[in-house]
C-alpha cells in the first residue's frame, strides 16, 4: 500500500528517505540482481545479509563515546590509547578489524578534525555509519582548504591561538578525535561522561557537551 | 577533491534506505570472502571521474563499483547480470515489489 513517509521521523530524529514505494531505479535493480546472484552462487546467504544490515543499524557512536569517557578518567588507558589505539579498543572489547586506528587528542592549543578527501573512510566500528555531510563534496574539499571556516559553520568557533590539525583518512588508517573534557565534570561516572560525547565531537566538527548545556554544532 | 573550491556543506541527514544498507552489507560480505579489497573498490570509484559525484548518489556509486569488481573477478558475467535485472524489472514498478521474488 503506497504511503508517504516524508513527514515521519526515524527514532534517531532524521527524516526517512523514501524507500520501498518509489519507482524502481536502475541502481536498485542492480542491487537486487547482485544480491540474488551472490546468494544463488553460495557466496553469501539471505540470512547473512540480513544480519549484516541489522548489525549496521545497531551501531552508533556509543563505542567511541565509551572509549573517550574511559580515556578521560583512566590515565593509564589514555596513554595506551594514544600509543596504540587498536590495543586500547581491544581492551574495551571493540573489534576494529585490521584497520590502523589513531587517536588524536584535543588540547587547549590544538584542535583536530578528520576528513576523508578521497571517499568516506570513517571509524565505523566506533562511530557507526558516517553522516551524509562527511561524504559530501563540500566537506571533503573545503575542510583541508579552510578548516577554520568549516568548523565555524558547524558551530565550533576557535580562537586564533588554537592550531587546527586536519587529518585525511585512508582506506586502512582511521582517526578518532578525543575531545577535551569539559569543565565541571569531575564527579561524573564514566557513563555520564560518555553521554557528553557526541559523534561530531569525535570527528572534530563538534565539542564535548558541557553538562546541562546544548551541544555546540549539534 | 581535497582543496577544491566548493559551496556550503549541507547538514541534512537521512537514514539510509533499505537498498542502500543492503549494498553496504554486500560490499562488506564480498570483501570478507576475499573477492576484492577496499582498494579495488576505491579504484573503480575514482575511475568514475568527478561527474559521477554530481550525477550519482553515494550508494549508487558503490553498487556500480561492487558490480565492476565482481564481474572482473569472474563471480558472474555482464550478461548474467543483465538477464537477472530484466527479470527483476518484470516483478513490479517499485523497489518493494521488485525485491520480492
Amino acid at each position: 500500500m503506497p504511503h508517504d513517509h516524508s513527514h515521519e521521523m526515524s527514532p534517531s530524529g532524521h527524516p526517512y528517505r523514501t524507500d520501498d514505494d518509489v519507482p524502481l531505479s536502475y541502481w536498485q535493480q542492480m542491487e537486487i540482481a547482485i544480491r540474488e546472484i551472490l546468494i544463488e552462487k553460495g557466496v553469501t546467504s539471505a540470512a547473512e545479509i540480513a544480519a549484516q544490515v541489522e548489525a549496521m543499524d545497531a551501531r552508533g557512536p556509543a563505542n567511541g563515546a565509551a572509549l573517550v569517557a574511559r580515556a578521560w578518567s583512566d590515565g593509564e588507558f589514555r596513554a595506551l590509547l594514544m600509543r596504540d589505539a587498536g590495543a586500547a579498543c581491544a581492551q574495551m572489547g571493540f573489534d576494529i578489524g585490521t584497520l590502523k586506528l589513531i587517536a588524536l587528542e584535543n588540547t587547549e592549543n590544538v584542535h583536530n578534525v578528520v576528513v576523508c578527501t578521497l571517499c568516506s573512510c570513517y571509524p565505523r566500528n566506533l562511530l557507526g555509519l558516517p553522516p551524509d555531510w562527511y561524504k559530501s563534496r563540500a566537506y571533503r574539499s573545503r575542510t583541508v582548504r579552510e578548516p577554520r571556516r568549516v568548523l565555524a559553520e558547524f558551530g565550533v568557533e576557535l580562537g586564533d591561538d588554537v592550531e587546527i590539525r586536519v587529518h585525511d583518512s585512508t582506506a586502512d588508517m582511521r582517526y578518532i578525535v578525543i575531545p577535551r573534557r569539559p569543565e565541571g565534570t569531575a564527579g561524573l561516572s564514566r557513563p555520564e561522561l560518555a553521554a557528553l560525547v557526541g559523534r561530531d565531537a569525535m570527528i572534530g566538527t563538534g565539542l564535548a557537551r558541557v553538562p546541562g548545556a546544548a551541544p555546540p554544532g549539534g | 577533491m581535497g582543496g577544491a573550491e566548493s559551496g556550503a556543506i549541507s547538514r541534512d541527514e537521512h537514514d539510509f534506505a533499505f537498498w542502500e544498507k543492503r549494498v553496504d552489507a554486500l560490499v562488506i560480505l564480498a570483501q570478507a570472502r576475499g573477492l576484492f579489497t577496499v582498494d579495488a573498490l576505491r579504484r573503480v570509484l575514482e575511475d568514475m571521474g568527478p561527474e559521477a559525484f554530481e550525477t550519482m548518489s553515494y550508494y549508487e556509486r558503490w553498487v556500480a563499483a561492487l558490480n565492476q569488481n565482481l564481474v572482473e573477478r569472474g563471480v558472474y558475467t555482464v550478461s548474467e547480470l543483465g538477464a537477472r535485472m530484466e527479470r527483476i524489472a518484470e516483478r513490479g514498478v517499485t523497489y518493494g515489489e521488485a525485491a520480492d521474488e
